[in-house]
């Protein structure tokens, strides 16, 4: 079963606190790889926060079309970090690992966020479709505030092979996963966690509804609901059609994964609107069993699980910092200093949300349609 | 020129056939035998007859030959060689004989279909396609099996919600939803219409009317249904077939479970109508049929001689006479405006408040039919009925020559859905050789995960609720006839008293809670309890490479 560990919180950190957490849970992982998300960076990004991080990976030949590319789309390369790679024995190293902070193109500078997040969104698929039958480009995530960071290989090596121990890299929300891998093969792009457009996830458990629900979601006519080289990719964008797209308040996010029976639906406050929630979206049930955790562009953090998942994860930690992870001595490891006994294992109705800057951290219950 | 004959011998019996012609020969042992006649009275198309028998036996004693004849008379249960009479292999007979003297016995080598065919008019019989081969159905199995990462579950301890929905769903862009306080509530602002859906059981009865089936029968099936819903709390439906209802039902709270089919011939839509402001409950949902799988291109049609009083009365007609709906709804000019205002008047019926959806026979053009019900907002569902659906009555070449499997044409038709992005708006509903083999619960689930939303039973339910005797060997088949051995489906007292209508209801209930015992012991183990898991074809193998391409599932051998 892969590995989560998430932190947020109101200082920078560095990505290697949730990745030292990652390894406290090691027997859960085989490290075949290790993908991190960050949110809200900080050192050199800190002022670049508007403009938005193109992260991936490429060869010399991929390097040379994404420039091109880049440029043709009226991009302009503000800051570029890579990061100092330190060779490690079991890491085929790629020729370059980039997260490159670009202006817009000056037709977009003064358009709404929505129709920028299209262009990026657009923008990143046609990188990675350019790249992806030679595999000379990856292009993980394309977003302002925003890096992706993803190799094969045991996690903490990983991170020694990126550098991360040393490099001032740092941000208040960092989302990483250590892969067990199951039924597909190991893959860049089967790495979680995974983003579109500000949303960002990651998920243990096998995914059993997988195919119904690529189906549904490719078909809604949205260029980014593609890849599912992970059958946990689907969660993301799950997250992001019915937040973004049906613009449901967060918690629905759980109505629409793990919906309730008909009887329950009937206690819930603003039944007919859930009743017909789960008709409309009844491909999107997830049926288990898994856990994801994800963050969305205002900078909440949650975790939600369905009841089939033999052991919750846990959410702990103090006002300013919490962690989200799949087991308890990764949030020792992270936020060792706390009360345990306040730590929070949501069941099967909860759905765990921490408040953008590890402000408060609520679990809403899907019962009660409250928290 | 007269016919060949040698003195002393007579005919040669060359104008009669032989019973080798016959599909089914009658084994019946003098031994045994104790002469009561039970079986000759029973037998339904008295293919059977006591006779008698002049016997010469020759003996002879002592040393030497003196041979000795001795006539005798004796009384045995013969088989006529008359094709208007033939043996069905029912097995009644061998049903009442108290000592095992009879029994038919299937004759591979019979030429029945080249003989029966007397006075210029095709064989008519009842029942379903006469192919005893291994559908694709029953060669579908269920190869995902969760292991390590995502355990199986428990069948019998986990929560299981096995249910589906029938009605036009909503694309959820469209849901008229407000926000209010952090939460969704109705926006009754918006002044949307939101269609009528039902949450039922994703097996249903399907189509057949009561003028078809005895009253025991339906009653039994009725009762069963009524049960499965208030005592089990399992929402099963069940179609009435074109006809009417009985009267009592139309205005009972029961009519909720009950789906009421328009077909061709608008039979019993007098009495339904009548019935509309007394109706206290509004009915599972409209069925129109435009087609049906075991003889498609044909009307429905009930014989004279199952049509009596109480059925002429649900029916609006004369006693006596053969009821024929058209092959199709003759009011109309061209299907695509026949589905459009049927739909639109059945829905304005009972105030938009019912779900409305049509039945097509299974065919090469569903896509066409279905992409005309996706553009219409109105259609509920659409139903397929694959060409080994049952039927009271049609030509035999209809029923084992006409109509499409119906596990490819569930399986396009639902791809095509998943193209459009449709696949959750309009359900589909497979109807047509489900549990044909006894694989009730084995066949829905295969074609649940081809992309079905539920699926119907017909024959099935006659059989292991009723004892149909039926077969693909043509075994019975009198449905037809008036003359059903087992009193499901005739019209006369005398027969319909052999069957029970508190037994049948025992047994539908049986059925259905074993099938869904089946459902668990399948979603267990490959991990679904929540939804049904439709269209999840990624939980499907077949043994054979061109159908795994066709239905877009994997090959396991
Ligand atoms: S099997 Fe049926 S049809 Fe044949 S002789 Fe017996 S009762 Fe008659
Ligand atoms: S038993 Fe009755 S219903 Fe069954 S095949 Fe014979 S006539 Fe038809």
């Amino acid at each position: 079963m892969c590995r989560l560990a998430a932190v947020t919180s109101r200082e920078y950190i560095s990505p290697m606190e949730p990745i030292l957490a990652l390894e406290t849970m090691k027997e859960g992982h085989d490290g075949s790889g290790l993908g991190l998300t960050l949110k809200d960076l900080g050192g050199a990004f800190e002022k670049l926060k508007k403009y938005p991080v193109l992260s991936g990976i490429c060869s010399n030949s991929g390097k040379k079309v994404l420039d091109d590319f880049m440029k043709k789309q009226g991009f302009k390369l503000k800051h570029e970090w890579n990061p100092k790679i330190k060779p490690v024995k079991d890491i085929a190293a790629h020729d370059h690992y980039f997260a490159r902070v670009y202006d817009y193109p000056a037709a977009y500078k003064n358009k709404p966020m929505e129709e920028k997040e299209d262009l990026l969104m657009n923008t990143r698929l046609a990188v990675r479709k350019s790249g992806e039958p030679d595999e000379s480009i990856f292009a993980f995530s394309f977003y302002p505030d925003v890096i992706t960071l993803k190799e094969v290989g045991d996690p903490l090596q990983v991170a020694e092979f990126f550098g991360l121990d040393k490099d001032g890299l740092k941000a208040k929300i960092v989302l990483a996963q250590g892969r067990q891998n199951t039924n597909y093969a190991i893959y860049l792009y089967a790495c979680h966690p995974f983003f579109i457009q500000g949303y960002c996830s990651m998920t243990n458990g096998e995914n059993t509804a997988f195919v119904p629900i690529r189906e549904f979601l490719s078909s809604r006519g949205f260029p980014g609901y593609m890849g599912y080289n992970s059958d946990s990719e689907v969660f993301t964008h799950i997250l992001h059609y019915t937040t973004r797209q049906l613009g449901f308040p967060l918690q629905y996010y759980k109505d629409v994964i793990t919906p309730l029976k008909a009887t329950e639906i009937e206690k819930r406050p603003g039944a007919g609107a859930l009743r017909l929630i789960k008709q409309s979206l009844r491909p999107l049930c997830i049926d288990g069993p898994n856990m994801i955790i994800g963050f969305t562009p205002d900078g909440a953090c949650f975790m939600v699980h369905d009841s089939k998942k033999l052991r919750p994860g846990v959410v702990g930690g103090v006002k300013g910092k919490y962690a989200l992870m799949s087991e308890e001595c990764g949030v020792d490891s992270a936020v060792p200093k706390r009360d345990r006994s306040k730590d929070i294992f949501p069941m099967k109705y909860d759905m765990v949300i921490v408040s953008p800057q590890a402000e408060e951290v609520k679990v809403w219950n899907q019962l009660h349609g409250q928290a | 020129m007269e016919p060949a004959t040698r003195p002393g011998i007579g005919l040669d019996h060359n104008h009669q056939l032989s019973l080798r012609e016959f599909p089914y020969i009658i084994r019946w042992r003098d031994d045994r035998c104790k002469r009561c006649g039970k079986c000759t009275a029973v037998c339904p198309v008295k293919a059977i007859v006591p006779a008698v028998k002049g016997a010469r036996t020759v003996t002879s004693e002592g040393p030497v030959p003196t041979p000795k004849a001795v006539r005798s008379i004796t009384h045995v249960v013969e088989q006529v060689t008359d094709m208007e009479r033939y043996c069905t292999g029912c097995g009644a007979c061998t049903l009442v004989c108290p000592n095992e003297a009879i029994e038919p016995e299937y004759n591979q080598q019979n030429k029945f279909l080249h003989y029966k065919n007397k006075g210029g008019d095709g064989y008519k019989r009842g029942g379903r396609r006469n192919d005893p081969s291994i559908s694709t159905l029953d060669r579908l199995k269920f190869t995902r099996i969760s292991m390590l990462t995502d355990p199986a579950l428990d069948a019998g301890r986990h929560e299981f919600r096995i249910r589906s929905l029938l009605g036009r769903i909503m694309r959820p862009e469209d849901l008229p939803l407000a926000a209010e306080g952090g939460n969704l509530v109705l926006d009754k602002k918006k002044n949307i219409f939101v269609p009528p859906v039902r949450e039922i059981y994703p097996i249903m009865i399907g189509s057949m009317s009561v003028g078809a089936l005895s009253p025991p029968m339906w009653e039994g099936l009725a009762m069963g249904v009524a049960y499965l819903n208030e005592v089990e709390g399992l929402p099963v439906v069940m179609a009435s077939g074109e006809g009417g209802m009985p009267p009592r039902l139309l205005r009972s709270k029961y009519l909720k479970y009950f789906i009421i089919q328009i077909a061709s011939g608008y039979f019993g839509w007098d009495e339904i109508i009548h019935a509309l402001p007394h109706m206290v409950e509004d009915p599972a949902a409209i069925e129109i049929k435009y087609g049906q799988g075991a003889k498609p291109g044909d009307g429905g049609l009930l014989m004279a001689q199952k049509v009596l009083k109480l059925i002429a009365k649900i029916r609006g007609v004369p006693q006596f006479i053969d009821l024929s709906s058209p092959p199709t709804h003759q009011t109309k000019y061209s299907i695509e405006e026949a589905v459009a205002k049927m739909i639109q008047s059945m829905s304005m019926a009972w105030g938009f408040r019912v779900p409305v959806y049509p039945k097509i026979s299974g065919t090469k053009t569903a896509k066409a039919v279905l992409n005309n019900l996706a553009r219409n907002p109105y259609a509920a569902a659409l139903s397929i009925d694959g060409e080994d659906g049952g039927t009271g009555a049609a030509y035999n070449v209809s029923m084992d020559k006409m109509g499409h499997p119906i596990a490819s044409n569930i399986r396009e038709c639902y791809l095509d859905l998943v193209k459009q992005g449709k696949q959750n708006e309009l359900p589909l509903i497979a109807a047509g050789g489900v549990g044909k083999r006894g694989n009730l619960a084995a066949n829905a689930a295969a074609l649940i995960m081809l992309g079905a939303s539920a699926v119907s039973i017909g024959k099935y339910i006659m059989q292991s609720a009723a004892d149909c005797f039926g077969d693909e060997y043509n075994r019975c088949s009198l449905c037809n006839t008036g003359k059903c051995p087992r009193g499901i489906t005739t019209q006369d007292p005398k027969l319909y008293r052999r069957l029970d209508s508190d037994r049948v209801a025992e047994r539908v209930v049986e059925v259905f809670k074993a099938a869904d015992v089946e459902l668990r012991k399948i979603f267990a183990p490959m991990g679904r309890s929540t939804e049904l898991p439709i269209g999840m074809s990624d939980g499907l193998s077949i043994d054979d490479k061109a159908m795994a391409e066709r239905l877009g599932i994997s090959y396991a051998c």
